[in-house]
Formats: C-alpha cells, structure tokens, sequence
C-alpha cells in the first residue's frame, strides 16, 4: 500500500521535475494575471481601508494556481488512459484505492511547490503578511485546496470516456469555480443572486482563508472556511474513489 | 477440471491455464462463446483469428481486467475472480496498444513496474538489467520513451512484462503495426524467451506467418469460438498435398466444374476469378490441367503452386479470408494509423 502510493507519487516528481518548461508556463500565467490585473485595476478598487488590489487577488490567484493544477493533476488520469499506461497501473496486483492515493499526493505536491512558489513571489513583492503562524495556516489551506480539487478531476476522469470531455470540464467546472471564487472580486456588496452561487462554491471559502492566513480582508471565520473545505474535500474524495474503483481499464 | 486429459492418462499438473466454458457478452453481442482450453508449462500457444474474434476479450479476463458473464478460468492454479491479486503477480502482460510512459526513460518504466509488483531494490536492479539485455535496449535505458522507435518500444514492453518473472506472459498482437524487419526481431526475442527463462507464453495475432513461425500450438478462433486447435504443422496437414492457384480466361465456372472430376484432385475452389485446385503431386497435375484446358477450350494465363499455409487453413475453417476482415474494419485500420504515426 505505502510502496503503491511511494511509487505513484515519485512518477509524478519525477515528471514534474523533468517538464521545466510546463512549470515555467504554470507559474506565468497567474503572475500575469497578478501584475497586469494588480496594476490595471488598481485605479478603481476601492475596498476596505489600505488595501490595494494586487494584494486582494494575490491569495486569489494563489487559490486558481491550486485549482488548475490540482483539477489538471486528477485529469491526467484521461491522459493516462489516452496513452495506455493507465492500464499498466489498473493491472498491477495493487489496490485501486492506493494508486488514486498515490495519484492524489502527487499532485498535491506539485500543486503545493507551484503555490510556494507564487506565496514567495508575492512575500517578496511586500503583497502579503508574513509571520509563522500565517505561513503553516497557508500552507493547510493549499493542502486542503488541492486535495479537493484533485480528488474532483479524478472523479470528473473516471465518468468520461476519452479526453474531448477535457474542454467541456474547463469550461462548466474550472472557469466557473474560478470566477465565481471573490478570487478576483470582493463578496461584499454583491447582488444576491451572484451571493449565492460564491457561497456554494468550495474555493472561495479557501481563498478567504488564504486572506485570513495572509493578512489580507477575509469575510467568514477562518475556522468556518477550514470547515467547509474539509467536508467538501472529504467527500470529493470518497465520490472520486468511488468512480475510480469502477472505471474500466 | 481436466476431464478429457483424465482418459489419456492423468492429470497433468503442467496445465498453467485451465478455461472451462467461459462466455463473456457485451450487451446483446456474444464475444466468447464457451471458451474451454488448457495451456500446459513451457508452451508457446498462439490464439489466431480475425479482429473481433474475441482474442483480445479473452485475454483480458484471463488477465482479470474484464469480468467474464459466465464460466470459469484458473490461471497459475488461481482463480482468476477469487484470487485476482495471485493471479495478477504471476502473469504478465503486453498489450495491444501502446502503454508505456512517455515522459520516464526506458529504465524507469521498469523501475516503475518493479515496485508496483513489490520487487526489493536489489531484485529490481538484477532484473532490469537482465530484461534490459534480453530485449537489447541497454545502450537505450536513459534515453526518454519519446525518442524510442515502434520496435524499440514493444521490446521494452516486453522487457517489463518479463520483470517480475511471470510464470505466463501474455502477448497481444505483439507486432501490430511494425515494419517486417522489426516484427522478425520481436519474432526472434519472443523465441529467446521461452529458451532462457521457460516462461509460459500466450501470443495472440491475425499474422498467419507470426504463428506458423513461432507457436508450439494454435487455436484458430473466429466469432468467439474455437474452431481448430493443433499444432501449426498438423493444422495445415489437413488440407493435406499442395494448393494449385489458375488464372483462366472465362468461362472458368464451367471449367473448374470439369477439373472435380480430374484424377488426384481433392478439392476445387474459386476465388476472386481464380480457380483454386487441393492437390495430390501437383507437378504431375499440372499437364494435365493443360490438356484438359486445350481440350475444354479456355486459356490459361497463370499457373501457381505451393504448400498450404495456415491462411489457407483459416479460410478452409472458416470461409472468410482473414485479410479481408483486417482491412474492412474501419476502426482498426485508424488505430494502426495513429500508432503509426505517434511512433
């Protein structure tokens, strides 16, 4: 079980260390989005005293750097099908309850470096507060973040027959998570119709607490966002392994 | 389990598979219809057949990733819906399509398959050592999959389904799509590894010459049946003299009437305009196939003869060409395209 879930995690280091250049374009994308929106936008936002927004979308963009990866992570499962390897796996004498573990902590690692990576750019750009405290409550957020997420992509992977569901899943799932996050916007003031679909999404309450963690404005109890993320990640996961367990090979 | 093997003396324990009745439907189509069949240790046994005779189906329940609708099947004296974990540590597999990891190198494909079936770190290096020199792919073990050649790849597939020294090795269309100099090289690793490692090995192919050359024994399936099994040898005994191929001017029906009455004559077919003569010491046939072409008053423009192979053998068993079926398959025919062109 544990050598299962050892060797499934080091396939994807090793992948991971191997493609730079995925990592170079995973990680230009959100600091795009940072400088351009942060320094376009910065004009009009007016939020809650002293604070700008490149250091409103900084744990926002933190938020969507984890959904992507850890979504695009679970769906590689189609990838691996695609290609057959997934069958090597499926018929190995292992458990599938171990291989969806190992696939799961894999791609929480990767997800994890590339949000430790984005958390260092933004420290250094003086766009967040940085004390011990908010780092480890950071860095529980992220793991629970992507945990949930990927556990999703594995769930999304096993109900599609071939990879063309792969941009249906983008655009109905990921952009919409995204958008519909107060990643980019603060949940203040809203319309209540767009209230309503914020609060049912599981990513803004992991963005609010990143705010939290970060010492940005955050909107619910810390406790409540970690909550929430927790049963949404449990479940996802138990739903993405009960989908696995039945995909054919 | 072995009943029929009871009358001729025994039961052997040799029999590494033993299928019984074994029927798998996909909806309303029946893919396998009640498969019995016992490979013995140490066997090289082909499973010949068109695409869609269900060689493929009948592998993957053997290997446990299909679950059969009825019947029952043991692989290394396991069950394979008892005991699939035993099952699947004492099989290996290659299959039809491409599975190999792209992005790791040839090595850590084999590392990789290694710790999946629990090998020591020491035991892993031994191993992808020997298999890595069995296939010829030493030189090549840290170079990326991507850059690998067709033939290169179903070598290093090979090579990791032999690394946790499997009792059977199943072969699915081990040269699908490969170049005929490539195929005669696989042809010669699979030979080898029945010589150095003894494993028992199940090689499926709609290449008539891929299972002449290799296999000890053959069952020839079509439509999820088997319709002949025995060696390749007393297979194609049974059509027994020589084939005779005429190309004459019409009409040929009438002719080829006229010639099943001729001495020494077996059997006469026509294919495709041609007149297809089963034949008893065909050199001694020929003239007067001559004369009695004069006598009848058509023209032969082209004479053939030759040994029947296991081609014929099909098409005599079956009454379809194996040929045909290959290339009227559209699916199929866009599969080999695109491992063509990824490779």
């Amino acid at each position: 079980m544990i050598s299962t879930i050892y060797t499934l995690w080091l396939r994807e280091m090793k992948k991971f260390v191997r493609n730079k250049s995925r990592l170079v374009g995973s990680m230009a994308f959100p600091l795009l989005f940072l400088v351009v929106l942060g320094t376009g936008f910065s004009g009009f936002f007016q939020y809650r005293s002293g604070v700008s927004y490149a250091q409103f979308i900084g744990p926002g963009i933190i938020g969507m750097t984890l959904l992507f990866s850890s979504m695009f992570g679970g769906l590689s499962v189609l990838w691996d099908r695609q290609f057959g390897f997934l069958k090597e796996i499926l018929v190995a004498p292992v458990s599938r309850v171990s291989i969806m573990a190992g696939k799961t902590i894999g791609t929480v690692t990767t997800s994890m470096i590339k949000g430790c990576l984005l958390l260092a750019a933004l420290a250094i750009a003086g766009l967040v507060r940085v004390d011990l405290f908010g780092m480890l409550a950071a860095l529980v957020f992220m793991f629970v973040i992507s945990a949930a997420f990927v556990a999703l992509g594995i769930a999304a992977a096993a109900l599609m027959s071939d990879p063309h569901g792969f941009q249906l899943i983008m655009n109905f799932l990921i952009m919409p998570v995204f958008f519909l996050s107060g990643a980019l916007f603060p949940l203040e003031g809203i319309p209540q119709w767009l209230s309503i679909l914020t609060k049912i999404n599981p990513l803004t309450y992991g963005i609010d607490g990143m705010r939290f963690a970060l010492g940005g404005p955050y909107e619910f109890s810390p406790v409540l966002d970690l909550a929430i993320l927790m049963v949404f990640s449990v479940v996802a996961t138990l739903v993405g392994a009960f989908l696995f367990e039945r995909m054919p090979a | 389990m072995c009943r029929s093997l009871l009358l001729i003396g025994g039961c052997p324990v040799s029999a590494v598979i033993t299928i019984d009745a074994l029927v798998k439907k996909f909806g309303g189509v029946t893919a396998l219809n009640e498969i019995s069949l016992e490979i013995e240790q140490g066997e090289l046994f082909g499973l010949l057949g068109p695409n869609g005779a269900g060689k493929t189906t009948l592998i993957s329940i053997l290997a446990t990733i299909l679950k059969q609708t009825s019947g029952t099947a043991m692989v290394c004296g396991r069950n394979i819906e008892r005991e699939q974990a035993k099952v699947r540590k004492c099989i290996g597999i290659v299959f039809q399509d491409p599975s190999l990891d792209e992005d790791l190198t040839g090595e850590e494909n084999l590392d990789f398959h290694g710790r999946l079936y629990g090998l020591a770190a020491a035991v892993r290096l031994k191993r992808i050592d020997e298999v890595l020199e069995l296939v010829d792919l030493k030189d090549r073990k840290d170079y990326l999959v991507k850059t690998y050649s067709g033939g290169m790849r179903r070598r290093l597939e090979i090579a990791r389904g032999l690394m946790h020294m499997p009792q059977v090795l199943f072969l699915d269309e081990p040269t699908l799509g490969l170049d005929p100099q490539t195929r005669r090289k696989i042809w010669t690793y699979i030979g080898n590894l029945k010589e150095v490692f003894g494993t028992t090995i199940i090689l499926t192919t709609h290449y008539m010459d891929e299972a002449d050359q290799l296999c000890s024994r053959i069952a020839i399936i079509d439509s999820g049946r088997i319709v002949a099994l025995d060696t390749p040898q007393r297979l194609k005994a049974r059509l027994g003299g020589e084939l005779l191929e005429l190309e004459v001017s019409p009409p040929q029906e009438k002719f080829a009437d006229e010639l099943v009455a001729m001495e020494g004559v077996q059997d006469v077919a026509l294919e495709n305009g041609r007149i297809l003569l089963t034949v008893n010491h065909g050199e001694a046939i020929i003239p007067r196939v001559f004369q009695a072409a004069q006598t009848f008053g058509v023209a032969i423009t082209s004479v053939s003869m030759r040994k029947p192979n296991l081609e014929d053998v099909f098409i005599e068993l079956t009454g379809k060409e194996i040929r045909e079926s290959e290339v009227a398959e559209p699916t199929e025919r866009m599969r080999i395209l695109m491992l063509r062109r990824r490779r």
